[in-house]
């Protein structure tokens, strides 16, 4: 692979999450390279979805620093996180039901809109023309997605894998430089798999954004992911390539149960 | 040969790639392309066109491509993929065409086959093919591709990017000006122009080689048939490797100058169809069913007023709509009535529908549905059938304007001459023959006969107006024991029509009259009982229950009218059928995977059943075999009725109609 990955962009030092008595993360340190793809495994309940949205900002943790690009943070707001380059899908997709895929992807570029509301109401000049260059973008967006047979569908009415592939091209309008996707591939059938399996190698070949992926299919992440971070019950049990993971007791127990060896 | 300048046109302009550069010189700022490209339409003049051939042709010749080369092109309907056909063309080269769908065997087939060595393939999934059949292809040097998404890290050194070619060639056409100048020139039209490889039922495909002079003559003769101008726009939608596609996308669009749209994505044929609202189209009669289909589910959702509208309009467009449109005469009322329906009804449709601008349609390729057909005639559309292989350039019969029937394929076309063969073949003769099969003189030779008339392989016969009507292979054609044509698939395509019947066997050939099994539709038969409230425990005791003997039995007997109207045909009436316990089935061998009809096969197994129908009993015990999808093989037994239908003579017929 020519893709290179780089240094350190994002680093999570001894982070603790806890909703009254219940401890949803603890003590969890991992890093992400620039250009890696990076999985977060780990059973139902392990804390995936918390670490993620510890990472862009919605939930504060009682502990620990989070590290940007050599920034420390110890809380973020989802508008922060934005505003760095950190995009996300959702597990329980977030999109505008009643509004077309185009419409859903252009909302992503809110962020790169300098005219101001009454410009863009007015159609001044100005605005209309930075519409335009916005719209081109969307539209290489919808290309590289393949899905310019739904741009004019209302959302609603599409099947779960293309609502999730247009969950993804809203994510990708940000330009992110980090990509956080919650289960892409949960509830898709094994094309739909390899389909979206393809489009997050593209989307990190091309767009050159790093990845942080939660996946409850073993062999999808082990497949397209550069290093893989296991949780259990809040806490890391495994970080590594794919392989030494997939080697680790203690994985193999969490996921297989113990005494089936 | 005075054919020769009536058919090639203007002298000089006998190959493709002069009249692309004919039409630059001429009238380069007409639009020749379009192409839906991240949303929008893209426009390409042609003399934008002839600038691109050129760097692509350029680019070809620089990597080693040499006059007589084959150049395989795979891919959906792409700009750059239709240039690469003229770049070849202009060096001298054959352009192959593949189906981009095939399987990767069928691919290394033809790859091997015509000793390709260079190829143009769409994007990453062309590629991959390519380099999966690579040990099987010999010849295979350079594989060029137009869309480098996801192949930045291929690092095989045959792979080439077509951007990266054309820059090449345009530096070599600034250096060497005249050197595709003088390639062009040295073009005849007797040159080859292009192979397309028809599937053919037995055996390996085989390469049909066409010249310029054949499909130039095909274009000319269409356009002059159909009076298209330089103004018209075609969607290019169908497989460039389709000789209908090659005919209407690129023969006649280079003779006529006219534009064509190549659409986003296969996703998006219908929008995008919509949008450019060609004036001249074709389609297989499945799409033309799908859309009706669509529409028809639509209305069904629309308000009590805009359904009792739609109902009311539709009524005078099938009284009337079709001679209308073919100016025959209506009556006043239905002519003021569809005026108005045009306003409220059927302009909208059209629009709906993509086809306001529409002069002329063709289907082809399959029987179409009489009401189907009907329904886009009366409409107002222009819907009209053809005849043709890939061996005739898809250019045999026509149906003039003003004369169209549902059963035949129209008049033998401009500089085409058809005639019959003792056994009803079709044989054809004119400009647009093929050159030969590629590297087959023996399969060259079977399909000429010593005239040089090309042997189609289809029975038909004239009706009284000199239209075609195609009836079967004519190695189905059979005769009953009075001598009479016997035609199955004829009959059998008449009967499938009826929406209650899913699939017919007919027999004939050697008795003394014809018979046929039955299979029927369950869903639209099964319908059909509920709101009767007959009940029924499955498919076996539907099939035999008398009320749905007596409804097969009125359309087989409209089937027999239809049949008694026609002097070669009266004798092919159904005299009595029964209907099968079971579906025909291709895992039971029955039917191809193709779901054709294995006649031979069914005749063995279903001997006592046919006995039973000639026997004259009313009854009959049959046990069949049958395997069940996962495997496991088991039994059915039935009695199954046999039914007499009532025949005609043609004087009924005549009362009838």
């Amino acid at each position: 692979m020519a893709r290179k990955i780089g240094d350190v962009i994002l680093d999570l030092k001894n982070v603790s999450l806890r909703f009254g008595g219940v401890k949803a993360l603890t003590e969890v340190s991992f890093d992400v390279r620039e250009h890696e793809i990076r999985a977060i495994i780990g059973p139902n309940g392990a804390g995936k979805s918390s670490m993620l949205n510890v990472i862009n900002g919605v939930y504060t943790p009682q502990e620990g620093q989070i590290v940007l690009r050599g920034e420390r943070f110890t809380k973020m707001s989802p508008y922060q996180a934005a505003r760095r380059g950190i995009a996300r899908t959702f597990q329980s997709l977030a999109l505008f039901k009643g509004m077309s895929a185009l419409d859903n992807i252009m909302a992503g570029r809110t962020l790169h809109m300098k005219s101001n509301l009454l410009a863009q109401a007015l159609r001044w000049p100005s605005a209309w023309k930075e519409e335009l260059a916005h719209r081109a973008r969307v539209e290489e967006i919808i290309d590289f997605l393949e899905i310019q047979h739904i741009r004019k569908t209302p959302v609603g009415r599409l099947p779960y894998g293309l609502q999730k592939r247009v969950d993804l091209g809203r994510a990708l309008a940000l330009e992110p430089e980090i990509l956080l996707l919650d289960e892409p591939m949960a509830g898709m059938n094994l094309e739909e798999k390899q389909d979206m399996c393809r489009f997050i190698l593209d989307v990190n070949d091309q767009f050159g954004a790093t990845v942080v992926l939660i996946e409850h299919d073993m062999g999808v992440v082990m497949d397209i992911s550069d290093r893989v971070v296991v949780l259990d019950y809040g806490k890391k049990i495994g970080d590594g390539a794919p392989d030494e993971v997939r080697r680790n007791e203690q994985v193999i127990s969490a996921y297989l149960g113990v005494g089936h060896s | 040969m005075s054919l020769g300048t009536q058919t090639g046109g203007p002298a000089g302009l006998q190959t493709f790639p002069r009249l692309l550069f004919h039409h630059a010189e001429t009238r380069g700022a007409a639009p020749a392309i379009r192409e839906k490209d991240l949303g929008i339409w893209q426009t390409w003049t042609w003399a934008e066109v002839a600038e691109n051939v050129r760097a692509i042709a350029c680019g070809l010749a620089e990597l080693g491509f040499k006059r007589g080369d084959r150049l395989a092109i795979v891919g959906d309907n792409r700009p750059r993929l239709y240039w690469s056909v003229t770049a070849c063309q202009c060096l001298g080269g054959i352009p192959v065409l593949l189906y981009q769908d095939a399987v990767a065997e069928e691919m290394a087939f033809v790859l091997r086959d015509a000793e390709i060595r260079f190829a143009v393939v769409e994007d990453q999934e062309q590629v991959d093919k390519m380099l999966e059949i690579l040990p099987q292809a010999p010849f295979l040097e350079r594989v060029v591709y137009d869309d480098p998404r996801g192949l930045r890290h291929y690092t095989q050194t045959l792979l080439a990017g077509l951007d990266e070619l054309v820059e090449m060639g345009r530096i070599h056409d600034r250096n060497h000006g005249d050197f595709l100048n003088a390639e062009i020139e040295r073009g005849s039209s007797d040159d080859i122009s292009v192979i397309l490889y028809t599937s053919g039922t037995t055996g390996n495909p085989k390469g049909v080689c066409q010249t310029h002079g054949a499909f130039i003559a095909a274009a000319r003769g269409g356009i002059q048939f159909d009076r298209l101008t330089d103004r018209e726009d075609i969607l290019s939608y169908l497989p460039m490797a389709w000789v209908g596609d090659h005919l209407f996308s690129y023969a006649q669009a280079m003779v006529a100058g006219f534009t064509i749209n190549c659409p986003e994505s296969v996703e998006t044929v219908m929008t995008d169809l919509r949008e450019i609202g060609p004036t001249y189209y074709f389609a297989p009669p499945r799409i033309f069913e799908n859309l009706l289909t669509t529409v028809m589910i639509r209305m069904e959702d629309a308000g009590w007023l805009k359904r009792a509208l739609f109902k009311h309009f539709m009524d005078v467009a099938r009284r009337s709509g079709a001679e209308i449109l073919d100016g025959k005469g209506a009556p006043l009322g239905d002519r003021l009535q569809y005026g108005l329906g045009n306003l409220l009804v059927y302009g909208p449709l059209k629009n709906v529908l993509g086809m306001s601008r529409i002069r002329v349609a063709y289907t082809a390729g399959a029987a179409i549905g009489p009401d189907l057909f009907r329904f886009y005639r009366s409409i107002g559309i222009n819907l009209k059938q053809l005849y043709g292989q890939t061996e005739t350039c898809a250019y045999v019969c026509l149906q003039p304007d003003g004369e169209i029937k549902l059963d035949s394929v129209g008049k033998p076309a401009p500089f085409v001459e058809v005639k019959l063969a003792d056994n009803g073949e079709i044989l054809v003769k004119g400009p647009m023959l093929l050159k030969g099969y590629y590297k087959r003189p023996d399969a060259t030779a079977e399909s000429l006969d010593e005239e040089g008339y090309f042997l189609t392989g289809d029975a038909g016969f004239f009706d009284a107006d000199g239209h075609l009507k195609i009836i079967d292979r004519a190695k189905d054609v059979g005769k009953l024991n009075d001598g009479s044509m016997f035609a199955p698939n004829y009959i059998e395509n008449k009967l499938k029509f009826f929406p209650h019947i899913k699939e017919a066997v007919a027999f004939g050939t050697g008795y003394d009259f014809v018979t046929a099994f039955i299979n029927i539709e369950l869903e639209a038969v099964g319908n059909w009982a509920e709101r009767r409230g007959f009940a029924y425990s499955g498919y076996a005791d539907l099939a035999q229950q008398a009320g749905v003997y007596d409804l097969l039995r009125e359309g087989i007997e409209k089937v027999n009218a239809d049949l008694a109207a026609d002097p070669m045909m009266s004798s092919s009436q159904i005299q009595r059928f029964l209907i099968l316990h079971k579906e025909l089935d291709a895992d039971d061998g029955e039917l191809t995977r193709t779901r054709k009809v294995r006649r031979k096969f069914i005749a063995e197994r279903y001997g006592t059943l046919i006995a039973a129908l000639y026997g004259g009993q009313d009854s009959q015990y049959i046990e069949t075999e049958v395997k069940y999808e996962d495997g496991r093989r088991g039994k059915i037994a039935a009695t199954l009725r046999i039914q007499d239908v009532k025949t005609f003579s043609r004087q009924d017929a005549r009362k009838a109609a």
